[in-house]
């Protein structure tokens, strides 16, 4: 026995989702698809909220997007670990291994980062969104999605109420940021339909998933708030076709994804 | 669900078990090294059997990076006082809540220049959220304001005391 902690220890590289108890059932191919659908949107929001990082607005934003992405990047390793159960895949598999056809986010959370303003619009929408999702998930009748969104249920809320903040402030704010916001919204607006369609994964999951369709009423309350508040109209657009969670994207995933995979594909098995 | 951790290892079926908390218990927080994993409420459950060990943390946050370095110095603290099988499971339900910070590292916090969370958490269905007023770590005034929700790590926030005019950071309530 050595005194020396350091000594003749050797410790396991971490696998810390392979870890976390709450998640350790085998997910059914149904549940595995269906997390993937969330750890998608969570990775993607994620890598394009760390492209805020040392350039935000001010130095407090830097830090609190990288906060964020920090939570989401938790929420998706869980999601993802517990998805990759059923193919035997980890989580790094999923997120660097595979194409922009295979990835299951819907076309919200891959819209390019425009300008601040346009990242608080869709940072709204995801926030509320998630919230909802979350605070109902936590009643899943699959253990490991009610642990994960327990978890979650609890960031998101913190989220929520940072784009919430900015929403207010840059709608009462200057006549440029007030301009700003309402573009940022209509441009966002688009992609909110299709976070409420339902299919038929959500027919096989029953009582394991939230309906998404059911989701859309507490969403619009809670929006409808917020733009009462700031004295905003909900914008009046067009609804994007979407199809993210059957692979189809938007021109703008490819160039993110190729970012975000190069290194882990130029050294495959690589550990820093 | 153990609402009381400590009570939990001191309720526990036996001394080893005991043995193998309070040995977990001495493991800190790689950002916060004043609070214990005990502290904070992470570390939940021990139990030992000869020479095995079966420890149970909770992540704080679900990205936090300390977790990785957190269950290393687990297994490396109950390795070194003669387990030779350690296991340490995380587990996310029911999710960590500064309500479970102990009153000793909220003291603790506070001497080292973070305010400890102030009030408990919410009700996940209660209606508002009320924004307690946070007070000055080195001036105990509450004339403080909120700079940034999101500190140096997810877990604080940066308040400025408009007494002393000394920046400080805020353990948030989760």
């Amino acid at each position: 026995m050595s005194h020396d902690a350091h000594g003749d220890v050797t410790v396991d590289v971490l696998e810390l989702a392979d870890e976390l108890a709450g998640a350790g059932g085998t997910a059914s191919e149904e549940a595995a698809e269906y997390a993937m659908r969330l750890g998608d949107d969570a990775l993607v929001l994620a890598q394009r909220l760390g492209a805020w990082i040392s350039r935000a607005p001010e130095i407090e934003e830097d830090v609190a997007l990288a906060n964020i992405a920090l939570d989401l990047i938790g929420h998706a390793r869980s999601l993802l670990h517990y998805a990759g159960t059923a193919s035997g895949r980890s989580e790094d598999d999923l997120a660097y291994f595979r194409d922009e056809p295979e990835f299951r986010s819907a076309w919200l959370f891959e819209q390019p980062n425009g300008d601040f303003g346009h990242t608080i619009a869709r940072q709204l929408v995801a926030a509320v969104y998630l919230f909802e999702l979350y605070g109902r998930l936590t009643a899943s009748a699959d253990p490991t999605l009610a642990a994960i969104a327990a978890k979650a249920v609890k960031e998101v809320d913190y989220h929520r109420d940072h784009a919430v903040q900015w929403v207010l402030r840059l709608a009462g704010g200057t006549e440029e940021s007030r301009r700003r916001m309402i573009v940022a919204l209509a441009d966002i607006w688009p992609y909110v339909d299709e976070l409420f369609r339902d299919d038929e994964l959500h027919d096989a999951l029953g009582e394991a998933a939230v309906r998404p369709s059911t989701l859309r009423e507490p969403f619009d309350a809670a929006i409808a708030a917020v733009f009462a508040e700031a004295g905003l109209d909900e914008p009046r657009t067009s609804i994007a076709r979407g199809g993210g969670r059957r692979g189809i994207h938007t021109e703008h995933l490819g160039p993110m994804l190729a970012e975000m995979q190069v290194l882990a594909r130029a050294h495959p098995g690589a550990s820093w | 669900m153990r609402e009381r951790p400590r009570a939990a290892a001191a309720d526990g079926r036996d001394a080893a078990s005991t043995r193998a908390w309070e040995v977990a218990a001495t493991v800190t927080d790689p950002e916060i090294p004043v609070l214990t994993i005990e502290d904070l409420g992470v570390l939940r459950s021990a139990e030992a059997d000869g020479d095995r060990a079966h420890v149970t943390i909770t992540p704080t946050y679900s990205g936090c990076p300390a977790m990785d370095a957190i269950r290393d110095d687990v297994v490396l603290a109950l390795t070194a006082a003669g387990y030779t099988r350690v296991d340490v499971d995380l587990v996310l339900s029911p999710a960590w809540t500064t309500d479970w910070m102990t009153e000793t590292g909220k003291e603790k916090l506070r001497r080292y220049g973070i305010q400890a969370p102030t009030g408990r958490a919410a009700h996940r269905d209660g209606p508002v959220r009320v924004q307690l007023a946070v007070k000055c770590p080195r001036c105990d005034s509450l004339d403080t304001r909120e700079l940034a929700r999101f500190g140096s790590t997810s877990c604080k926030a940066l308040y400025e005391c408009r007494s002393c005019l000394e920046p400080f950071d805020y353990f948030k309530v989760i």
